[in-house]
């Protein structure tokens, strides 16, 4: 199948690895990556921080670039979310109702990973090889914008060598929530506390999810107190082989 | 776009729907109050407990949620309609309607009644309305005692404190330091009090049975209001609500105009749907529901109080108006992370949580309230525990929208808003995307041992707890152009 990655502007600008783990990894299933350099970014971050005006011409872009792509895959739950669920709102908050049209059509084609792996792949098992113990965080927006599910968590448990620890009040907000973690720096801290005791009572090496984001924060919070586990990114860990011998992708080392 | 048609909103300097500081501000002293944060943590925990569990023993609860959000859309979307007709039918059953503006005119109007039956204090069973409208504060200016019934507000009145929680207004007090209130402002409290909660509520029933007695006028809020019927709706816990419900001669109920509903038969869905979502119980222990006056039962003069104060402001909002369905469970408050850690006093309204955020900046106007849409992290949670599918984080992505709006027409730009525009300006031209990925390499030089552990303002902000990667030699479209090329 012909592949149109929307690799999203935080892992194209500073998790790159996420990017390159999805293509390896869908080249290794046997299908077709193609990736237009005209993307940029979806616009979550404007729409979210009340600059819907600012975002509309990202949506357009965004239709433009992809609208002819027959499948698009996206390693991120909530670009993948806002795509779905915001773009058209935008659109037609501007009295555009034809870009509103184009956007859901483009929309409905897009896919987060665990999505695409799952629903329009048909897999599971995709081939993988990751020694290491693995918590797996849900991220809001996968979950409850999305609805992904148990697909990642599905993906995970068929990786050779994985030993995947359930994490406690998984499905509690770690606390990122985009400009949110700078708006409200402190209540934002206060939840990643909560988030990253639970991580450690895994005892986990990584902790992994859908979003490099969300990752970045509990990542970030993590090697801040120098607390041993690490933030990969779901792609990283599902591209990975027994050739790597387990240890090319384990997060993102600039 | 929804057009804002400039109702009037809540007037300022009465009642409590703004605070007096913003919520990131009130939030950080909250954070610091450990006694606070445990209380409200093993509170909400427990009540999120109970609330699943009734919740998923439902089959049909997906459906009851739908029905519940149609009946509310169809309410509001004919409102004018069906409180013409709850006015109609509560006057023909012996009952006198008086529609309030806003806050000062429901509390002169209350206070009035009051003062005309010549009783200098009144019993009042819970209403998160009559805190909204400081009506306690009015009444006490006229000379009138207003007593609070119910055991949690008691807890509030006698603390000289504020509710911070819809349905359990003192959630963030424990055990320990109700004893101390009680002991210290309840008169005639046994020294010898333990605070175990069932001696606890004994003081309290002695407390307030003399008041229940005594009382000749009684005030209290609604939970629903039949237009077809003209039957008003209490649910309670505790059975105080019962007593200022019939005991009083005279029963004066102050209700928000979103609270009428069309038809008798609607209460079937929302009287399964509130106490799950509300109290985690499958029925709520006392339901009282009256029509008018009764001669020879019950209070035989009754008053309804219609009061809008900013809530035609909401309705005028095509999108915002759906805060309006709120049926006032708090399940959204008992599942948000951020109520959890900061509880209610920090958003600074009598409603908090994330049905607060959305409600309060609609009522006051968003300027008076700017701080609230943002004191979410979109996390969903609340849309889901919504009995009535509210879906409060696209609600508060709107109000953002709007605050910015109003903002853009102020002369001079905010740095933020510079910054996204210049962020769009940017990311809506992959040239001048990929220009500015090189230029914010530079920040490679920030990096040590591969993390960058302080930022400049506004980014410090991330920086003082969390570490920040450092961009990567090669970002992942140069990568692909110098392995596959340009061809898309």
């Amino acid at each position: 199948m012909r592949i149109a990655l929307f690799v999203t502007c935080l892992a194209d600008t500073l998790f790159p690895d996420v990017g390159k783990a999805t293509v390896r990894l869908l080249e290794r299933l046997g299908h077709d990556v193609t990736f237009a350099q005209a993307q940029t970014c979806c616009g979550q971050m404007h729409m979210n921080t009340g600059y819907l005006h600012q975002a509309l011409p990202l949506v357009r872009r965004y239709v433009e670039v992809f609208e002819d792509c027959e499948v698009i895959v996206v390693p991120s739950g909530s670009c993948a979310g806002s795509v779905r669920h915001q773009h058209a709102m935008v659109a037609r908050r501007y009295g555009d109702e034809a870009l509103a049209r184009r956007a859901e059509a483009v929309a409905a084609r897009t896919y987060e990973l665990s999505q695409l792996l799952t629903d329009v792949l048909g897999m599971e098992d995709v081939g993988a090889y990751y020694p290491h113990r693995v918590t797996y965080h849900p991220t809001c927006h996968s979950l409850r914008l999305l609805g992904v599910g148990d697909r990642p968590l599905r993906l995970l448990r068929r990786v050779a060598g994985l030993d995947l620890a359930v994490l406690g009040d998984a499905e509690t907000c770690c606390g990122f929530g985009g400009t949110f973690a700078v708006k409200n720096p402190d209540v934002s801290t206060a939840m990643l506390a909560d988030k990253m005791q639970n991580v450690l009572a895994t005892g986990a090496e990584v902790c992994t999810a859908g979003d490099s984001s969300c990752l970045m924060h509990i990542g970030g919070g993590l090697s801040r107190l120098r607390a041993g586990p690490r933030a990969v990114h779901l792609a990283e860990i599902l591209a990975s082989t027994a050739d790597d011998r387990g240890d090319l992708f384990v997060g993102d080392q600039p | 776009m929804s057009t804002y048609l400039g109702m009037p909103t809540a007037p300022p300097g009465v009642g409590h729907l703004r605070g007096t500081q913003p919520f990131e501000i009130a939030a950080r002293r909250a954070l610091g109050n450990s006694q606070l944060r445990r209380n409200l943590a093993k509170a909400t925990s427990t009540i999120r407990a109970r609330r699943a569990a009734v919740v998923g023993e439902l089959p049909d609860w997906e459906a009851l949620r739908e029905a519940g959000r149609a009946i509310k859309a169809e309410s509001m979307a004919h409102l004018d309609r069906y409180l013409e007709q709850l006015e109609e039918q509560v006057t023909a059953r012996g009952g006198t309607v008086h529609w309030a503006r806003d806050a000062i005119e429901a509390n002169r109007l209350v206070t009035g009644l009051v003062a005309g039956t010549g009783a200098r204090e009144v019993v009042k069973s819970k209403s998160i309305t009559t805190d909204e409208i400081g009506l306690n504060e009015a009444l006490a200016a006229a000379g009138i005692t207003a007593h609070e019934t119910d055991l949690a507000e008691l807890i509030v009145q006698l603390g000289h404190d504020r509710p911070s929680h819809i349905l359990v207004p003192a959630i963030h007090r424990n055990r320990a330091e109700i004893r101390d209130i009680f002991l210290r402002e309840m008169p005639g409290a046994d020294p010898g009090l333990t605070d175990d909660p069932a001696d606890l509520t004994a003081a309290a029933r002695a407390h307030l049975r003399q008041r229940f007695l005594a009382a000749r006028v009684g005030i209290s809020g609604a939970n629903f209001a039949v237009a077809e019927s003209g039957t008003l709706g209490v649910v309670e816990s505790e059975g105080n609500g019962r007593m200022c419900l019939t005991l009083p001669e005279t029963l004066i109920t102050v209700m928000g105009i979103e609270k009428v509903i069309p038809r008798w038969q609607d209460l079937e869905v929302f009287l399964q749907l509130l106490p799950r979502s509300s109290t985690g119980e499958r029925m709520n222990p006392y339901t009282t529901l009256w029509t008018g006056v009764t001669p020879g039962d019950g209070p035989q003069r009754f008053h309804l109080v219609l009061l809008d104060n900013g809530r035609t402001a909401a309705l005028a909002d095509q999108v915002g108006r759906q805060a309006l369905h709120c049926i006032r469970c708090s399940a959204c408050l008992n599942v948000c992370p951020v109520y959890e850690r900061t509880g209610g006093h920090a958003y600074g309204s009598v409603y908090p949580g994330p049905i607060g955020a959305v409600l309060s900046p609609q009522l006051t106007g968003v300027e008076e309230n700017a701080s609230l849409p943002y004191a979410s992290s979109l996390c969903g949670a609340c849309y889901q525990a919504c009995p009535v599918k509210i879906d409060i984080p696209s609600l508060l992505v709107h109000l953002r929208a709007r605050h910015v709006e109003e903002r853009a027409r102020r002369p001079v730009p905010s740095p933020e808003a510079v910054t996204m525009a210049a962020a769009s300006w940017v990311m809506a031209s992959p040239a001048r995307y990929a220009a500015a990925q090189r230029a914010g390499r530079a920040g490679r030089v920030l990096g040590r041992g591969g993390r960058i552990r302080r930022l400049p303002p506004p980014l410090s902000a991330w920086t003082s707890a969390r570490d920040a990667p450092v961009p990567p030699p090669e970002t992942f479209r140069d990568w692909w152009r110098r392995e596959r090329g340009t061809a898309p």
